[in-house]
């Protein structure tokens, strides 16, 4: 299960919304204007369940998204979901692991003390057997250029949203 | 019977007579016939490998898809002695003091090493290099890699972090580090084909030993290798996965 967030946990001012997540229902996410620099020469990876609910997780993603690998385990995988991305991005993503292709592309994540960091992700199907059992998703170090274009395309996929 | 047992090209020419030494004491303990077949480049092991002519083989993380998905073959052990990571390095006295100050055009030196140089790609990309906008020059050793940055032919150069390592402190101290990898995953792996798949278990057994003894010890050392850990199949799974994503480029 995934709590609200706590006012505790954040430093500096935030701002507050409730997102709508699947499997989950609403939870209030802190949001603040806090990025955190991806480390150099790092992955972040973790791999998910068919449901998409964290099975594993390294160092490193442990280290970026705030939270304790305990917390992490078993929980969605929308515990990073920050409220700038827009849904349109995530259902491609499901739509294109689920048809067993790789996805790619960049992520805004936000972390457990409200701050967010950028990623480019890979989403691959773990494929065994000839039958999907779950995914995994390898982050590296975006081109800041490529952040850039992103912030700009994904204010206006969400205004089209409507949020 | 006899069967084919291959290096990876990319091992170390310091370790070439190590291989011949290992696969002595190989049969030894097998009771099996294997034959060395040392591969020039990887093209060459690539086509062995597509023949369905190889039954052991010293693997590059970049092979073990296609070897383990494709052909059939089952890790048995891989080195204790840390992952495959990579360096980006540029000349001492260069004006770049971090991989974002590399741009499009820079002429980058690297070797056939095939998980290290998809490493190296993938540490360059933050600065927006890709392999359509730099100009490679690829050597046949680190040591010239090394060269190639100190005459001012390449503005970076990709190194196995532990070749590196090794450099001799005079060429080191040349060199300044911009990016060091730390994945942790990538590793070789010992691998057997399917025609080696009743021995696995006993092939696996006396590997893993080789570290009890001081005279097994030492043929290990003679190919760079402390020792040799166990592996579980998910483990090479996940590495393949991970080399996938590494790998994959939207058309
Ligand atoms: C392997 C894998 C990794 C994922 N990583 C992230 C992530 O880092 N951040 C994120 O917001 N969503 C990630 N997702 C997508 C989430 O599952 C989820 O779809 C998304 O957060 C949006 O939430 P919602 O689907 O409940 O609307 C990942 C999904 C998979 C399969």
């Amino acid at each position: 299960m995934l709590s609200d967030m706590n006012p505790a946990d954040v430093s500096g001012d935030y701002r507050e919304y409730t997102l709508d997540l699947f499997g989950v229902g609403p939870r209030r996410v802190l949001v603040t204007d806090e990025e955190v620099p991806y480390p150099d020469g790092r992955l972040i990876v973790s791999r998910t369940d068919t449901e998409g609910i964290i099975t594993h997780v390294n160092r490193s993603f442990v280290e970026m998204s705030g939270y304790t690998e305990d917390e992490l385990i078993g929980a969605p995988h929308s515990i990073l979901r920050h409220p700038d991305m827009p849904r349109a991005a995530f259902a491609d993503l499901w739509r294109t692991v689920q048809a067993g292709e790789i996805w790619q592309g960049y992520v805004k994540n936000l972390r457990k003390d409200g701050a967010y960091y950028w990623v480019k992700a890979t989403v691959i199907p773990n494929v065994r057997r000839g039958r999907i059992v779950g995914y995994t998703s390898v982050r590296r170090k975006p081109e800041r250029r490529k952040v850039e274009e992103c912030i700009a395309l994904y204010a206006r996929m969400v205004a089209e949203e409507g949020r | 019977m006899s069967y084919v047992f291959t290096v990876s090209p990319d091992f170390s020419p310091d370790y070439l007579a190590g291989w011949f030494v290992f696969n002595t004491w190989l049969q030894r303990v097998s009771g099996l016939r294997f034959h060395l077949e040392l591969m020039d480049h990887f093209p060459a092991l690539r086509q062995a490998i597509e023949a369905d002519r190889i039954d052991l083989i010293y693997a590059n993380p970049h092979d073990a898809a296609t070897l383990v998905r494709e052909k059939g073959f089952v890790a048995l052990v891989k080195p204790g002695d840390g992952a495959d990571e990579a360096v980006i390095a540029v000349s001492a006295d260069s004006p770049f003091q971090r991989i974002e100050d590399l741009e499009p055009g820079s002429r980058i030196a690297t070797t056939g090493d095939p998980d290290v140089h998809l490493v190296g790609m993938i540490l360059l990309e933050p600065a927006g290099l890709n392999r359509e906008n730099v100009t490679l020059h690829r050597c046949d050793s680190y040591v010239l890699v090394a060269k190639c940055l100190f005459r001012g032919e390449s503005d970076a150069g990709i190194f196995l972090a532990r070749a590196f390592d090794e450099l001799s402190r005079p060429v080191q101290d040349r060199l300044r580090v911009l990016v060091r990898s730390d994945i942790q995953v990538i590793h070789h792996y010992l691998m057997a084909g399917p025609r080696l798949a009743d021995w696995v278990a006993d092939l696996r057994d006396a590997l893993i030993a080789m570290g009890d003894d001081a005279k097994t010890a030492e043929i290990l050392k003679g190919l760079g290798v402390s020792r040799w850990e166990a592996v579980d199949e998910e483990e090479v799974e996940f590495m393949i996965d991970l080399m996938d994503t590494l790998s994959y480029s939207p058309a």
